[in-house]
């Protein structure tokens, strides 16, 4: 290629990442700029930095954002730990064990990763009411411990079949049974794929909004993305700076996943089609 | 009861209408735009260029981002009265709309909200770009053909499993996208239900009106539609998906 045309692709790439990114910069501007400035400069630098927003918006709701944080990261690492023992354990029997009608469970599994929770949701609340979960985090963090994200089974049973059945069969020999060779070798050798779980459940957890809207209707018990939109209806639009630097807050966490797992979070999308 | 439930939906509420359009109008445009802009972003980035992984993270990271209630709430912002949108306009000497709360435009903003998230099918274009043997493109050079011909004829056909994955992921997620249109229009689907996601009027009919049998019922018709959507994918993939082997 001409090197004339190799630099008009990468400016071309260049300004298009700038365009994708421009919101992003402006929200973290925005979160320093007083009020009236934000609605009516729309570059990045501002005129005055101001780091009240910050302030006002984590005590906005009246109670501070800390304990949304907290809630948040509770049902998360709660979330992750469930995904990550009840997941591997169904991959594992899918890939290793023979039971029963294998098959037709694994043909309703991958059935219900394309499920919209949507569609299950009104039974599901029902159960839950029923059970006097509602209003407590139970129903987000004890379906994990269950296997229900079907993704992430399949994930695991792709990844545990590449495996060597000898390890199994050597292990077996050395009287290891099912649990064992579970525990002693699908678990270490399947580690990325792990990780990969992990990541994206955490992920995915700290992001939900319509389970938790549906669940958790007390303020004591309100995550992250239910404060910011309780903090959006309570202040009908009027005190931007603070909400904005809450949303700056709330995105921190991800940000941060990206950054010290970027390779496996692109790789995890580029192998399986995750939705990041 | 028995099928009242459905008879309701289908002949007497004009909100079913309005989610069913809104939803419709939701996947057809933005699964394809996003799609578009998906591969060619990959086309683009798949060469050797300093800074590569950079770039590939910059346009990723709004499909990491976007779907989290705080992007909601800055789309807000940037499409309201005196947003940023209309920042820009203004010095342009255009005093714009308020986008979210013009019935003809706020679904646009959430179409718009979608696109902007085309990085994870990108990064799953470019694996698949990758993947093409460097031969073929030899091979179609010592043809003659052109860039554009090689493209049609060699990077599209053999990128077409890939294709389709996208498409039958992307028209799934697009069904389900709730949370923008939620925080749009604080709830309602408004204005004059031009944001009514068929997701957000399920909610509203369980969890707003308390309609758990009706709101069971539109469920029933989401999974219809969505088993359709892909089952129709599924067949029509045998006249256009070529698989090397």
């Amino acid at each position: 290629m001409p090197t004339s045309r190799r630099w008009a692709v990468h400016l071309l790439v260049v300004v298009g990442a700038l365009v994708m990114l421009y919101p992003l910069f402006w929200l973290i501007s925005s979160s320093v700029k007083p009020n009236d400035e934000i609605f009516t400069d729309p570059g990045l630098v501002p005129q005055t930095v101001v780091t009240d927003n910050y302030a006002t918006g984590w005590t906005a709701l009246g109670v501070p954002f800390s304990g949304f944080f907290a809630n948040s990261f509770l049902i998360a690492v709660a979330a992750v730990a469930g995904n990550v023992m009840s997941c591997s354990m169904a991959a594992y029997a899918f890939a290793r064990l023979s039971f029963r009608f294998r098959r037709l469970w694994f043909a309703i599994m991958l059935i219900s990763i394309m499920l919209p929770i949507h569609v299950l949701i009104v039974p599901q609340y029902t159960l839950f009411k029923y059970l006097g979960w509602v209003d407590t985090f139970l129903p987000l963090i004890v379906p994990k411990f269950l296997a229900v994200d079907g993704f992430f089974i399949f994930l695991m049973v792709q990844f545990i079949r590449s495996l060597p059945r000898e390890l199994d069969d050597a292990a077996r020999i050395d009287g290891c049974g099912p649990v064992l060779v579970y525990w002693r070798i699908i678990v270490p050798l399947s580690r990325p794929a792990l990780i990969t779980t992990a990541i994206f459940t955490f992920i995915w957890t700290w992001d939900d909004f319509f389970s938790q809207l549906v669940y958790l209707s007390d303020v004591s018990t309100y995550t992250v993305p239910l404060a910011l939109r309780a903090f959006l209806d309570s202040s009908g639009g009027s005190t931007w700076g603070p909400m904005l630097a809450m949303a700056v807050l709330s995105l921190i966490p991800i940000l941060g996943f990206f950054l010290i797992f970027q390779r496996r979070i692109t790789e995890g999308i580029s192998t399986t089609g995750l939705k990041g | 009861m028995g099928l009242d439930n459905y008879a309701r939906m289908l002949t007497e509420d004009p909100h079913f209408l309005s989610a069913v359009r809104v939803t419709l109008i939701y996947v057809v445009l933005s699964v394809p735009l996003s799609g578009a802009f998906a591969l060619l972003v990959a086309v683009l980035l798949n060469r050797p260029m300093r800074g590569i992984g950079i770039y590939r993270a910059a346009y990723y990271l709004p499909s990491l981002l976007g779907g989290s209630v705080a992007v909601a709430i800055l789309w807000r912002q940037i499409f309201g009265a005196d947003g940023l949108i209309n920042d820009v306009l203004l010095y342009l000497g255009i005093v714009g709309p308020s986008w979210i709360s013009t019935p003809e435009y706020a679904i646009y903003t959430l179409i718009v909200l979608h696109v902007w998230q085309f990085g994870s099918p990108m990064l799953i274009f470019l694996a698949g770009l990758k993947q093409i043997p460097a031969e073929l493109y030899d091979a179609a050079a010592v043809d003659g053909a052109g860039r554009v011909r090689t493209f049609f004829r060699v990077t599209l056909p053999l990128l077409s499993p890939i294709l389709f994955f996208n498409l039958v992921l992307q028209t799934v997620n697009a069904f389900k996208a709730f949370t923008p249109a939620f925080i749009i229009s604080g709830g309602t689907g408004g204005p004059a239900d031009s944001t009514l996601f068929y997701t957000l009027f399920i909610y509203q009919e369980g969890f707003g009106n308390f309609r758990m049998g009706y709101a069971s019922a539109l469920a029933w018709m989401l999974l219809l539609v969505t088993a359709a959507f892909t089952a129709l994918a599924f067949r029509s993939a045998r006249y256009w998906v070529h698989y090397a082997d």
